[in-house]
């Protein structure tokens, strides 16, 4: 780095932390793949700086890399909560790169995009041992949430002592049930949305600032 | 393992591990012990699963060792289901751990879920 972008990142730094309150929490989304944790990601961003977090995607892992937005300011009844916001690629315990060749990959891709799809989730569990202080945990509500990936990423969160919120994802879709993930994991509070559609949205800004200001 | 390595061509082997051999063992030994295992072909079981922690470990190193054509992964069962409200008021008033679970790992092309509920695991195995 350039001592002049140090001097101005040292500075807008300085300036970051005199003009917050605290240092802004850092956010973990974590879920399976395809649960539209990127979706979501997006929205918030969108919803409280304008832009976007990364691409959106129907293909498994199209999120292969932790990507993070930072210092996205939420406000709540007047008050303004700071929180960066990263985005992980869906934690599996398994990748098999010929399920790629399925979206009308070449073979070549597919190893390429597997071995960054299983890069990003080393990574995603690194950062949840080390760097996250709070996880949304998103879930696709038309789906089983009983698997044993979401059983053992909850128990890996709850051992962390980390707060965390269960989001029960695309309530617009006619299969969805939010009782079944509320059944499931009933030790913790679920917040049905829609991250697509943008349904209850303002529930979601409110418990966040609830859990993680 | 070390000791029994061979086996019979066309067979699945089976390592159940018990508690005492794994509690003299680290984190990283105990999931070395694992993905070897797991590597060639066996399936494992524990009589007393892993913590979190070494949950999380077993998920980052199975992804970094996944290579093409080779070895995509393991697939993971626990008994009973690993959440505390799955534990048993008893359990929660002696302070118990909630990792005290029988566990079930095995390659991910080899063995697959049939049904799973809080008192039984059904898994169908199949040869390499
Ligand atoms: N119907 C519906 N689809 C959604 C919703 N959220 C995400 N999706 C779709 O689900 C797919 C996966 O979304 P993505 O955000 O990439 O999932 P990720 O793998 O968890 O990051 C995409 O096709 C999204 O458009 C939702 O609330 N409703
Ligand atoms: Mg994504």
């Amino acid at each position: 780095m350039g001592l002049l972008t140090e001097l101005r990142d040292s500075i807008s730094r300085a300036a970051s932390t005199l003009f917050s309150e605290q240092d802004p929490k850092r956010i973990g989304i974590y879920g399976p793949p395809n649960a539209g944790k990127t979706t979501l990601a997006n929205r918030i961003a969108r919803d409280w700086t304008g832009d976007a977090v990364g691409p959106e995607s129907s293909i498994p892992h199209e999120t292969r890399r932790a990507r993070r937005k930072e210092n996205v300011e939420i406000e709540r009844d007047g008050k303004s909560v700071q929180i960066d916001i990263v985005d992980t690629p869906g934690v599996t315990t398994k990748v098999d790169y010929t399920e790629f060749l399925d979206h009308d990959m070449e073979k070549d891709d597919a190893v390429r995009r597997s071995r960054e799809a299983t890069e990003g989730v080393a990574e995603a569990m690194h950062w949840l041992r080390e760097d996250v202080d709070g996880v949304i945990y998103v879930l696709d509500s038309t789906e089983d949430p009983f698997t044993q990936v979401n059983t053992m990423l909850i128990g890996i969160i709850e051992s962390q002592d980390l707060p965390v919120l269960i989001f029960a994802n695309k309530i617009d879709l006619e299969e969805s049930s939010v009782k079944r993930i509320r059944n499931a994991y009933p030790q913790h509070e679920t917040v049905p949305l829609s991250a697509l559609e943008g349904d209850n949205m303002d529930e979601v800004y409110d418990k966040i600032a609830e859990y993680f200001g | 393992m070390a000791e029994a390595t061979s086996k019979p061509r066309d067979g699945v082997q089976i390592d159940l591990i018990s508690a005492e051999r794994m509690d003299g063992l680290a984190s990283m030994e105990k999931i070395r012990m694992i993905l070897d295992g797991v590597r060639d072909g066996n399936i494992v079981v524990l009589e007393e699963g892993l913590t979190p922690d070494e949950e999380s470990r077993l998920i980052e190193v199975t992804m970094t060792e996944i290579s093409p054509d080779e070895f995509n992964g393991i697939e993971i069962e626990t008994y009973p289901r690993s959440e505390t409200a799955d534990q048993s008021f008893l359990d929660r008033l002696m302070g118990k751990e909630s990792t005290k679970k029988l566990t079930v790992i095995g390659p991910a092309n080899q063995i697959e879920t049939l049904h799973k509920d809080e008192t039984l695991i059904s898994a169908l195995v199949s040869r390499k």
